[in-house]
């Protein structure tokens, strides 16, 4: 897969993964700054996750890379929110998305499913098409041997 | 989800080219997959049904209509398992300088 060749209309992702475990370690793991600091490369997600809170994605020294508002929260089947990238200018200037993590029970395992999307073409759309995959595998690895997978900056 | 799923929905050739043009236009319907195809809408039916089962279509409902997205975390999977972390930039630089010299990629 050659994710270069995303055609810039694109607005929107929408992955699926299948982990084998409960809903309630699932969302753990994608609330849990130490959780999120295993898996996600050395980032640390950060928020009390109440609607209407912020939430900041951290990178491992201290700056922000992305940041939001929790638009809504319901423990342990969905999660909505903004996100605005504040690392980069040429990403920050595209404004927010909007990313929804849906966790439903299926037999042993829990399917996760992850949409982001913007309102029109935006630049943070490409890149996190090529991140989440790899994010979503190092999650899965974590949870169901116990340990993330590691990956060289870049 | 077994690997053998995902080998043998990638292992047809039409499945490839429905994969293929989710990857160009992402969250399609059925009817915007079938547009120009030569395949029935009722061979794209069940060509998509086993991509969904192999976990590399996911849909979506949005209002009356099923939306159609590629799905790259199986494959993402199979590039985890044999492709080490430190491989994956030069196989990159590998499969581009092979597209500059043959043109575009095979079926």
């Amino acid at each position: 897969m050659r994710w270069k060749e995303i055609a810039m209309s694109d607005t929107r992702f929408f992955y699926v993964t299948y982990i084998r475990t409960t809903p309630e370690r699932l969302w753990q793991a994608l609330t849990s700054a130490e959780f999120t600091g295993q898996y996600w490369f050395g980032y640390r997600l950060e928020s009390d996750w109440q609607p209407g809170a912020p939430w900041r994605m951290v990178f491992p020294d201290g700056r922000v890379a992305d940041a939001g508002e929790v638009l809504e929260a319901v423990p342990p089947r969905r999660l909505v929110l903004s996100w605005r990238n504040e690392a980069w200018p040429e990403l920050h200037a595209d404004g927010f998305t909007r990313c929804t993590f849906e966790l439903e029970p299926d037999g042993e395992m829990v399917k996760l499913s992850i949409t982001h999307a913007a309102e029109r073409p935006h630049a943070l759309i490409s890149r996190v098409a090529s991140g989440w995959p790899q994010v979503l595998a190092s999650l899965k690895s974590l949870l169901e041997t116990g340990r993330a997978l590691s990956r060289p900056k870049g | 989800m077994s690997m053998d799923v995902v080998f043998r929905a990638l292992a047809d050739r039409c499945r490839r080219q429905l994969l293929d043009r989710l990857h160009q236009t992402n969250g399609q319907t059925l009817g915007q997959l079938c547009e120009g195809l030569a395949m029935s809408r009722q061979a794209v039916t069940k060509h998509l049904a086993v991509l969904e089962a192999a976990n590399l279509v996911a849909t979506k409902r949005q209002g009356r209509e099923k939306l159609h997205f590629i799905n790259p975390v199986p494959i993402n999977d199979i590039a985890e398992r044999w492709i080490g972390k430190f491989e994956r930039d030069r196989l990159r630089a590998l499969a581009d300088l092979k597209d500059a010299l043959e043109g575009n990629r095979d079926e």
